[in-house]
């Protein structure tokens, strides 16, 4: 009895020692803040909340609309957390995201090859081009000593405007009004389409099988940074880039290596939009944020691969969920703040942590 | 030793009775009596990791004991905060210091307890009242010093003037000379009779016996979180105390058999290099370590020792030179190419350079090998045989806590930490291999096994150069002695003939036997 007793005291302080209980009591105190804030502008928090779990899980379309939406925002949750992992931080995901779509929208409108490989095809280039795009930003890092979070958010910007300048070329601009480029070939379409009545009420019409991409992404990041002799360089270099160096690891070269792969991750976030969700590029009036976004699921995740996932698909529920709030006439900005303050007491969390356990020492 | 006494054994000021503190299964102290009278200077010793830095902090209030009682001054307290600590009068100086470093002497001293005027701190007389308490206790320091400027001597002058200023009667020292020269250690030994003097009482946590020997009246060893026994200090020597601390005889001389030789493995030549600020440093070094051999390089710190053993392992690119291993010229190639021509290093600063103290141990056994096929296939670790070798290198090198292979580095003691580089460096089994001050802060069990090792490798055939700034650590184990100064070799000194003086002469810039 008594040896329960204290496998359960083990246990317990087993919990208390790892993270991810601080990251639920986070969720939970970003909710909980959203429902003062709510309040205080006078609108009533439970007919919100209730509002926002009707708009995810009331009916499996929307579920499925979640999926779709966490997508992008898993790979560049994935790609932050990666470069993160190596001791750098992406803060480029943004325009790595655009420079991915541009490629995956060029070729899945140009190209014309057979479905499946029509698909891998968009990806790659996808991947390539963010990749790409980030290797810039490392290169100046490593041979000029440039700043990369400087580099990255200009980058950002010119991904954007290169972007609006794509979509306004007249062989790749849609034909007629709207300002978006021309849809991408059916064969390079990630979109899921049900003749069969019950599966079309079901999946509705948004399905798409993009997760896939998200989910093998996650489990090949989650390999490299565990597994392989890559990531423990990486890891070295990001932990403690003199020790690394002692042991013969090139930290320049492992830096170089970690944003490319970094950029690639945020690259196929790019295609999944394009291919899964959206089939075209729009004329952007601000940048989307699905980069900057990505910050904020590999900070839930605690840079985690797997733990992106779950964010990201957090993180996508909250954002479907709450573009519907108007209709009870309550701002989606409410999403923004939970997830902020959320972010918050993660960054915090730490502190809190030390406090608890130093509390628990004495006893 | 001549030193004087000022113990009054009648006052007993601390009294820690059966003193038990469990961490999960972990029996950090297990049952450990303390007494300590009034104007005592009380070391505790014990081997790295025994427990003598738990059962201060439980003393400071940092712990609370598992079981056990307090008395401070005849009656039972319950320390529960080190702010009631020094509300008993209990101040601790901890081995790394915690000051503010752009702040003054003055203002760091005052922290927390400011004195005012008003609503502004009255920084004139603060100031006045550190002189008056600098003066008392002999702790020379100037107040309007910045800390980021001064010594590390007088950074910990500053730290002890912190206690006293909290109006400690009963100060604890953490290994308190672990970053002093031996200039500044005798200093302290002076300040630590100033302080009994006035009725302060001391409590000393160290493992060295020659500190203990010079500084101590009383001496209580602990060993594995068990209490050993209270010596007086007077009637024992260094060796009584060794063996009482390890638990076994400790041999302080070093076993060297007579041998001789071989050709020559490391061969470094007209080395010119700068240091951090871009000033030429080396000026043109050259020596030599055949196989077989140990050869020292003593030297007063900073006179080029870090620039070259950084430019020998190919961190710091040189401006000209040769370094050849082996006949091949290594000068300012890659760690990892000078590293497979055959040099490997025990590096000085061992959380810096030597481990990566977030990965596993077994993970940091690995740290140059880890592309081998014996731990890798196709850019995939071989997990099983990573904890394999880290299991068999932490029975070898006797690495404790057992069963701590994959746990982080950085939750081993120091000497643990220490004994993972050596064993991992001497496993690589390189031709050469550079050791850079490989006892600092060891406790002489685990010297004794350092000293150990470098002489079996030499006996095996390897080229050992060992640098340090321990004289009797080179001394006693180098075959050959190069004096550094300014850059430069300027004497050689079989290590047979060395003398401790001529040595010093040398290494202070002045003459030397054999000028090149």
């Amino acid at each position: 009895m008594k040896k329960n007793k204290e496998n359960n005291a083990g246990l317990f302080s087993h919990i208390l020692q790892a993270n991810i209980p601080y990251t639920l009591l986070s969720i939970i105190i970003g909710f909980v803040v959203g429902a003062v804030l709510l309040a205080i502008a006078g609108i009533d928090p439970i007919a919100t909340f209730g509002a926002l779990a009707d708009g995810i899980f009331g009916k499996s379309k929307y579920i499925v609309w979640s999926i779709v939406y966490a997508t992008p925002i898993i790979l560049t949750g994935l790609s932050v957390a990666f470069s993160f992992q190596t001791g750098v931080f992406n803060i480029g995901a943004e325009g790595q995201f655009v420079v991915g779509s541009m490629a995956a929208c060029c070729v899945g409108i140009f190209c014309n090859l057979p479905k499946p490989l029509h698909i891998l095809v968009c990806l790659l280039a996808a991947a390539l081009a963010g990749g790409i795009w980030s290797m810039f930003v490392a290169i100046l890092k490593v041979k000029r000593g440039i700043n990369e979070v400087l580099s990255f958010i200009m980058f950002n910007w010119i991904a954007y405007y290169l972007s609006n300048y794509l979509v306004n070329i007249p062989a790749i601009h849609k034909d007629g009004d709207g300002e978006a480029t021309k849809n991408i070939a059916e064969s390079a379409s990630m979109l899921m389409k049900f003749d069969d009545k019950a599966l079309k009420a079901f999946f509705g019409t948004g399905a798409s099988f993009s997760i896939v991409v998200a989910l093998i992404a996650a489990i090949v990041i989650a390999f490299i940074l565990n597994k392989t002799t890559l990531g423990y360089k990486l890891k070295a270099v990001g932990f403690n880039r003199f020790a690394a160096e002692y042991g013969g690891i090139s930290s320049n070269r492992e830096i170089l290596t970690a944003l490319t792969i970094s950029g690639m991750l945020s690259g196929l976030g790019g295609a999944c939009q394009v291919m899964g969700m959206g089939q075209r590029i729009s004329q952007f009036s601000s940048q989307e944020g699905f980069g900057f976004q990505g910050i904020t699921v590999a900070l839930i995740a605690s840079s985690n691969p797997i733990g992106c996932i779950f964010s990201g698909l957090f993180y996508g529920a909250m954002k479907y969920g709450g573009s519907k709030l108007t209709l009870v006439n309550a701002p989606s900005e409410i999403v923004n703040i939970i997830m902020g303050t959320i972010i918050f007491f993660i960054a915090i969390a730490p502190a809190i942590k030390k406090l608890i356990l130093r509390g628990r020492k004495g006893n | 030793m001549g030193r004087e006494s000022h113990a009054d054994p009648s006052v007993t000021v601390v009294a820690m009775k059966d003193i038990v503190k469990k961490f999960g299964d972990f029996t950090a102290n297990d049952g450990i009596n303390l007494t300590v009278h009034k104007g005592e200077v009380h070391a505790i010793l014990g081997e790295n990791g025994a427990g003598k830095s738990t059962l201060m902090n439980i003393l400071y209030g940092l712990y609370k004991p598992t079981s056990g009682t307090i008395e401070i001054g005849g009656k039972q307290v319950n320390i529960d905060s080190p702010e009631k600590a020094i509300e008993l009068g209990i101040g601790m100086v901890h081995q790394h210091f915690m000051l503010v470093q752009p702040f003054t002497v003055t203002e760091n001293i005052i922290l927390g307890m400011e004195p005012r005027k008003g609503l502004v701190v009255d920084i004139p007389s603060a100031r006045k009242r550190v002189q008056e308490l600098s003066e008392k206790y002999g702790l020379q320091v100037d107040p309007d010093a910045k800390i980021e400027d001064i010594s590390v001597g007088m950074q910990q002058r500053v730290e002890i003037l912190k206690v006293l200023y909290r109006g400690a009667d009963i100060l604890i020292l953490d290994e308190p000379t672990a970053s002093l020269t031996p200039q500044e250690i005798t200093e302290l030994i002076e300040i630590i009779g100033h302080l009994t003097r006035d009725g302060k009482t001391v409590i000393l946590i160290t493992h060295k016996l020659k500190e203990i020997k010079a500084s101590a009246d009383c001496c209580t060893i602990i060993r594995q979180g068990k209490y050993i026994d209270t010596v007086d200090v007077n009637n024992v020597d260094e060796n009584d105390l060794a063996s009482m601390m390890v638990g076994r005889k400790v041999n302080f001389k070093v076993e060297k058999a007579e041998i001789e030789p071989g050709e020559v493995a490391l061969k470094v030549e007209d080395i010119h290099g700068l240091d951090y600020r871009g000033v030429e440093i080396l000026k043109g070094l050259s020596l030599q370590v055949r196989k077989g051999e140990i050869v020292g390089l003593a030297g007063v710190d900073g006179n080029g020792q870090t620039e070259l053993v950084e430019i020998l392992t190919g961190l710091r690119k040189g401006t000209a030179g040769s370094v050849m291993v082996d006949g091949k010229e290594v000068f300012n190639k890659t760690p990892r190419e000078i590293f497979e021509a055959g040099i490997t290093s025990i590096p000085a600063d061992r959380q810096k350079h030597g481990l990566i103290l977030q990965f596993s141990n077994e993970n940091n056994m690995i740290l140059q090998n880890f592309r081998e096929p014996e731990f890798s296939k196709m850019g995939v670790l071989k997990k099983d045989a990573i904890h394999k070798h880290a299991a068999e290198l932490f029975e070898k090198f006797d690495i404790r806590p057992r069963e701590h292979e994959a746990y982080p580095a950085g939750t081993l003691s120091g000497g643990n930490q220490q004994k993972v580089i050596i064993a991992r460096e001497i496993t690589n089994d390189s031709d050469v291999l550079i050791a850079v001050n490989p006892t600092r802060g060891l406790d002489v069990g685990a010297i004794e096994y350092v000293h150990k090792y470098l002489v079996e490798q030499r006996n095996k055939g390897k080229a050992v150069l060992l640098v340090s700034f321990e004289l009797d650590e080179i001394m006693s184990l180098s075959d050959e002695i190069d004096v550094i100064f300014n850059g430069q070799i300027v004497g050689k000194v079989a290590g047979k003939d060395a003398e401790e003086n001529a040595l010093g002469l040398m290494m202070a810039g002045g003459n030397s036997s054999e000028k090149e």
